[in-house]
């Protein structure tokens, strides 16, 4: 029971990481249709400038952690809202009228751009850097065997936190509405005097503030951050924002926090688990697409051909 | 609704990314000119300059550079000096077959050194091979790699021996009778190290706990580690790379996990002090050297090292300078830069006098050579004892 608890704790806390970039994911194809594939990247820019802003920006590591990890968030949240609204104003809106699999292709070579680029000697380098200790190490709450760190609290509070703020933006503001009737029918909203190129700038720039923020956590929860760190929590949230059904906020949050849970439950309880924890992860995106594309919580909409 | 000059905007990006990636691949491609029939000797080093292992690739191009200037400085091999082309493989397999296959047909290198990672130079072993191009790799210890064919070589101990002098050390010194491993599924240097491990372990009446696997990619092993934790060990073994062994020892502190870590030569790197911290103290591993060891060979090797680099070599350092040293000397014994000849010289070595202890070759074309136990203790790397074969 005090391991079951234990990985619970685990899980919970991989997948509010998971949940954090999987709404990035699942925002941008509710208004665009498109997977952008470069947010895995926009997320490890902003580990990236979560370090700089501590060590060279500010000198934060001496400064107690109620002071610099704010200030941190929202330099890396600056950089990364910036970095998607010029991602999708040059890369993404040029293509608005391609075909979706031109915009796809472009997506992948900008994700590409981003870690190759940063892999540069001149820009991050490809070793694997260490990210400062911003919160301190200690269990938090150790009862029993089960230890909870401050870092995994922080984490889980701050992720419902920011998922709470955003469904008031979604659901309560002007531009939330604006941002649901875009997403709703594309052409309808334009004809309803809607600016769509202003809405999805700012969805990009909202997904990718929120990456910006899963990459701080992940630096300060992991301690150690590298170019190419956005690949695979890239694929896992985006199998995460399609298990929820993707396009739906909510249901992005709820597929991360299973997908966090099933991948540390295979490792703590399927025998020899540890090997097909990857594994187990990219079969849940199979079978969901087999059997239920539209996802957990998604509406089955008919394509018009 | 289409402005074409937008398009070029997006076209630009790939452009750029394109001239990025080949702007890396081609820095140290400087001329290609003919591997031994010119007025100088091109030997080619393939190395992981960048990706997730790239600390060993840097070091020991480091160190082949430190030797070659010596081996140049002494007036070269047969006449000519020697010019060493680095080809980086990314620290990806398919990479290394790519660097050698350019090595070889492009630059006419007359032999190859290369790679640190097993998975690497298993990948790329046949390739040289195949074209009678003697290679000589510095650091792989997993068995497989020799066994590709006659014209592979390697100037560092393996693993049967390192995963068995591990084992030995837990089981008698540290009184561990409950082990617990922790492995690398991706690398089959991780694989072999846990295998030889487990089967000394074994024959020597001690007990394996647990026995758990990640990923590469993983940079998370609570899940691994709190089923560790259940099983109670005495110490765990993680015959791991410096990527992961920081993040590792962190995380099983933060679980509470009060035992020693055990590890292989793959955790020789300041990365793994740097991202591991305090948690890294305490741990024990097994390498080629150590820079406290007091030998004149040593002394000389650190000396010219820092002076270059400004900074203390590590393993891989010290071994791309013997295997480089040692590639010099078997072309001067082979009197040719003919690729059988130095094939043989290579094989005929015996105690060679490496900085990294003496070289022989056995009949597998693997070196005898001894092994050193460190600790970790405030951040530093201390000598605990030293093994002969």
């Amino acid at each position: 029971m005090q391991e079951f608890l234990q990985q619970m704790i685990n899980g919970l806390s991989v997948g509010a990481v998971y949940a954090l970039i999987a709404v990035g994911y699942t925002m941008v194809y509710g208004v665009l249709r498109l997977i952008n594939f470069a947010h895995g990247d926009v997320f490890m820019v902003g580990a990236f400038a979560g370090l700089f802003a501590v060590t060279k920006w500010f000198g934060l590591v001496q400064a107690p952690w109620w002071m610099a990890l704010p200030l941190v968030l929202i330099t890396a949240m600056l950089i990364c809202g910036v970095l998607g609204f010029v991602i999708e104003r040059f890369a993404y809106r040029p293509l608005r009228d391609q075909p979706r699999l031109t915009v796809l292709i472009t997506a992948i070579g900008v994700s590409m751009l981003l870690e190759f680029g940063a892999q540069h000697p001149q820009v991050f380098g490809a070793t694997p850097r260490p990210f400062p200790e911003l919160l301190p190490a200690t269990a938090a709450a150790a009862a029993d065997g089960i230890v909870i760190s401050t870092v995994d609290i922080v984490i889980f509070v701050l992720t419902i936190t920011l998922m709470l703020g955003l469904s008031y933006l979604v659901k309560f503001t002007r531009t939330g509405m604006a941002l649901r009737a875009v997403s709703h029918r594309f052409d309808t909203a334009m004809l309803m005097g809607i600016n769509t190129d202003r809405i999805i700038s700012y969805t990009f720039i909202l997904g990718s503030a929120l990456a910006a923020v899963a990459g701080v956590l992940w630096g300060i929860k992991y301690r150690q951050i590298d170019p190419l760190m956005g690949l695979i929590p890239g694929l896992k949230a985006f199998i995460a924002a399609v298990l929820g059904g993707i396009g739906n906020i909510a249901g992005a949050v709820v597929g991360a926090f299973v997908l966090g849970l099933t991948e540390v439950m295979v490792v703590a309880y399927l025998p020899g688990g540890s090997q097909y924890r990857d594994g187990v992860a990219f079969v849940i995106l199979i079978v969901i697409l087999l059997v239920k594309p539209s996802g957990l919580f998604g509406k089955h909409v008919a394509e018009k051909v | 609704m289409i402005r074409p000059h937008c398009l070029l905007v997006p076209f630009a990006l790939i452009v750029a990314a394109g001239a990025f990636v080949l702007i890396s691949g081609c820095e140290n491609d400087q001329s290609s000119s003919s591997g031994g029939g010119g007025n100088e000797i091109v030997i080619g080093h393939y190395g992981s300059m960048t990706g997730p292992t790239a600390t060993f690739g840097q070091s020991t191009d480091k160190g082949i550079r430190l030797a070659l200037d010596e081996i140049n400085g002494a007036g070269g091999v047969l006449g000519k000096p020697i010019r060493v082309i680095t080809e980086d493989d990314q620290s990806k397999p398919t990479e290394a077959v790519n660097a050698v296959e350019k090595l070889i047909s492009r630059d006419n290198v007359i032999a190859v050194i290369g790679e640190v990672a097993s998975s690497n130079s298993l990948a790329a072993a046949p390739v040289a091979q195949a074209a009678g191009i003697p290679m000589l790799t510095p650091a792989s210890t997993n068995p497989k790699v020799t066994e590709v064919g006659d014209y592979i070589f390697r100037s560092c101990f393996i693993d049967p021996f390192q995963g068995g002098v591990m084992a030995k050390f837990a089981l008698n010194d540290l009184k561990a009778k409950r082990l617990a491993i922790l492995y690398d599924v991706n690398s089959d240097y991780s694989m072999g190290l846990r295998q030889f491990f487990t089967e000394e372990i074994k024959r020597s009446g001690g007990q394996i706990v647990a026995d758990e696997a990640y990923t590469q990619q993983d940079q998370d092993f609570r899940g691994q580690l709190t089923k560790i934790k259940n099983a109670n060990p005495d110490a765990i073994y993680v015959p791991g790379y410096y990527t992961q062994v920081g993040a590792i020892a962190r995380q099983a502190k933060e679980l509470g996990i009060n035992v020693p870590l055990l590890g292989g030569d793959g955790w020789d790197s300041e990365k793994t002090v740097e991202i591991g911290g305090d948690a890294i103290n305490g741990n024990y591993f097994t390498n080629h050297y150590s820079p406290e060891e007091d030998r004149p060979e040593v002394k000389t090797f650190v000396e010219g090292y820092r002076k270059k680099y400004n900074q203390t070599p590590d393993a891989m350092a010290i071994l791309g300078y013997d295997a480089m040293r040692l590639m010099a000397d078997a072309i001067r014994r082979a009197g040719s830069t003919d690729g059988a000849k130095i094939r043989d010289a290579l094989a005929a070595t015996k105690n060679f006098p490496g900085a990294s202890g003496t070289i022989t070759i056995d009949e597998n074309r693997n070196a005898q050579k001894p092994i050193v136990i460190l600790k970790f203790e405030n951040g530093q790397q201390k000598f605990v004892t030293s093994i002969k074969p």
